[in-house]
């Protein structure tokens, strides 16, 4: 349920993945790429990886989070490779019984993502590009 | 001992390598070895607060004893998501 690719994903059919009879609800994060950033506008975005290290950490950070919010399940795409404004770069979708545990859930997986996962972005301005600076391990 | 080194983001770009073997001598530690990447790496100067490292996909103490086989990676803060 963790993939690292330079693939699009398309939303609904990941969420076939996740459909289950005692599955009563499905909570979704998906992140793009906008067109503005705290050094202005973005022309295009980079995305780089360590996939051996990332599909590690986010397979820990998933099954914390299952644990820690009794959620049925949880599914994390992350896109890297060449990407443009509107691309969509990360998926998280949680199944659970109950929306509150599949909200919150959704929220530590992206959260934690951020802080420790090994991807980094790298946006395209009309000034130049440059690495996106961000989140450290706890 | 050599070890495979790593590195990713701004790190790869400032060394100009992608990976590279690294000797250690026995007993080193994370923290040993991240000096001596900068020793070798003049262009590293300056970004000590921007060097993570981790091990076999993992992130470690800086007093981590490294093994022979170890996979290290030096990189940046992440900034995915």
């Amino acid at each position: 349920m963790i993939r690292v690719t330079r693939d699009d994903f398309n939303v609904d059919e990941e969420l076939r993945r996740l459909a289950k009879p005692s599955v009563g609800g499905l909570v979704t994060f998906v992140g793009a790429v906008r067109d503005e950033s705290e050094a202005g506008r973005v022309e295009r975005m980079e995305i780089e990886v360590y996939p051996e290290m990332a599909e590690k950490q986010l397979e820990a950070i998933r099954r914390e989070a299952i644990k820690k919010f009794g959620v049925e399940d949880i599914l994390v795409v992350h896109r890297y490779g060449d990407l443009h404004i509107g691309d969509k770069i990360v998926l998280v979708a949680v199944s659970a019984g109950h929306r509150a545990e599949a909200f919150d859930a959704c929220r530590y997986v992206i959260d934690e993502l951020k802080k420790r996962v090994p991807i980094w972005k790298r946006e395209h301005t009309p000034s130049g590009a440059h690495w996106v600076v961000a989140g450290r391990p706890d | 001992m050599r070890l495979r080194v790593l590195y990713f983001a701004s790190i790869r770009e400032f060394t100009g390598l992608r990976e590279e073997e690294v000797e250690v001598t026995e007993g080193a530690t994370a923290e040993n070895l991240k000096r001596k990447v900068q020793e070798m790496h003049a262009s590293l100067e300056g970004q000590e607060s921007n060097l993570l490292v981790a091990v076999n996909g993992s992130f470690v103490e800086p007093k981590r004893i490294l093994k022979p086989g170890d996979e290290i990676a030096l990189f940046p803060p992440v900034s995915g998501g």
